[in-house]
């Protein structure tokens, strides 16, 4: 197709539910408590996670894609899902050992692991921990938005 | 700058098939959605203009304006209609979310002339959909 100025992303949803607790080895007790309050109960909760991966590129001709879902589908599966999903991040992800699964980390270790998507580019990924509280990250560079 | 959204709602069919490929490049590449006799979904569509409230009426612009260019421009091409064979537009194209998503921006940029089209985004399910930007106005490194 040809140039004609415009740019388009593709968007995908996935879910997953997973347990976490928040606490850190580098604070007290006390401290622990304070900071994270009810996310520090030491049994952990869990949440229906909803994430949502952004991409980018030309749109092949051929397909009318940008990259074919069954190959996203099956890539954020692999490197995200078949880890995540009906787990614990805190025990089961090994990322989470020493740091805080809080959806701002969460976060940055799916985008790592999705930038490595080979058909199209990784732009942002977001992330809904509840329906009223969502995380956004786009790699390492200036924010803004128009 | 105010960003103004509106949303509607359509339902559409199509398929996936591109003639240049064989059958089995077809299936290959487009799996169910290449099926012969074609499928549909209810798409949303969000509209999204960009500008500054005029001081006498508070609007961007008027959205019954709007209202009516996307009931024009969208739901009479589209809704209730097989995207391959009744749409003009997308003739030659796989209607895919990101070619879709393109041919209503061209339908409504020129449309809109109260503020400025700053994103069309399209829902063919919840989990699915396509952003269309101008370039350069996303705000993501394009």
């Amino acid at each position: 197709m040809k140039n004609d100025g415009l740019y388009v992303e593709l968007g995908r949803r996935y879910r997953f539910a997973a347990s976490h607790r928040l606490h850190t080895s580098q604070l007290t007790e006390a401290e622990n408590d304070r900071v994270f309050g009810k996310c520090n109960n030491p049994y952990g909760h869990g949440h229906n996670y909803v994430l949502e991966v952004s991409l980018s590129g030309k749109v092949d001709p051929a397909t009318g894609m940008i990259a074919n879902l069954a190959d996203l589908d099956a890539f954020v599966e692999r490197h995200v899902l078949n880890e995540f999903d009906h787990h614990s991040l805190n025990e089961d992800v090994a990322a989470f050992r020493e740091k805080v699964p809080t959806t701002e980390n969460l976060c940055i270790e799916i985008f790592r692991r999705l930038q490595k998507f080979p058909h199209a580019k990784l732009e942002r990924v977001r992330i809904q921990e509840t329906g009223n509280n969502s995380f956004e990250y786009a790699g390492n560079r200036e924010g803004h938005h128009s | 700058m105010i960003l103004l959204t509106r949303k509607i709602e359509f339902s559409a069919s199509h398929l996936y098939h591109n003639p240049n490929l064989s059958a089995e490049e077809n299936r290959r590449i487009f799996g169910k959605c290449n099926n012969p006799h074609g499928h549909g979904h209810n798409y949303t569509l969000e509209v999204t203009v960009a500008g500054e409230p005029d001081p006498v009426t508070g609007m961007v612009l008027d959205l019954k304006e709007l209202k009516e260019i996307l009931e024009r421009e969208v739901m009479q091409r589209m809704d209730h209609r097989h995207l391959n064979y009744e749409v003009p537009e997308l003739a030659g194209q796989i209607p895919t979310c990101e070619n879709i998503a393109q041919v209503i921006w061209k339908l409504l940029e020129p449309k809109i002339t109260q503020g400025r089209l700053h994103r069309v985004r399209l829902y063919e399910s919840p989990d699915l959909f396509a952003d269309c930007y101008r370039n350069g106005a996303s705000g993501a490194g394009n």
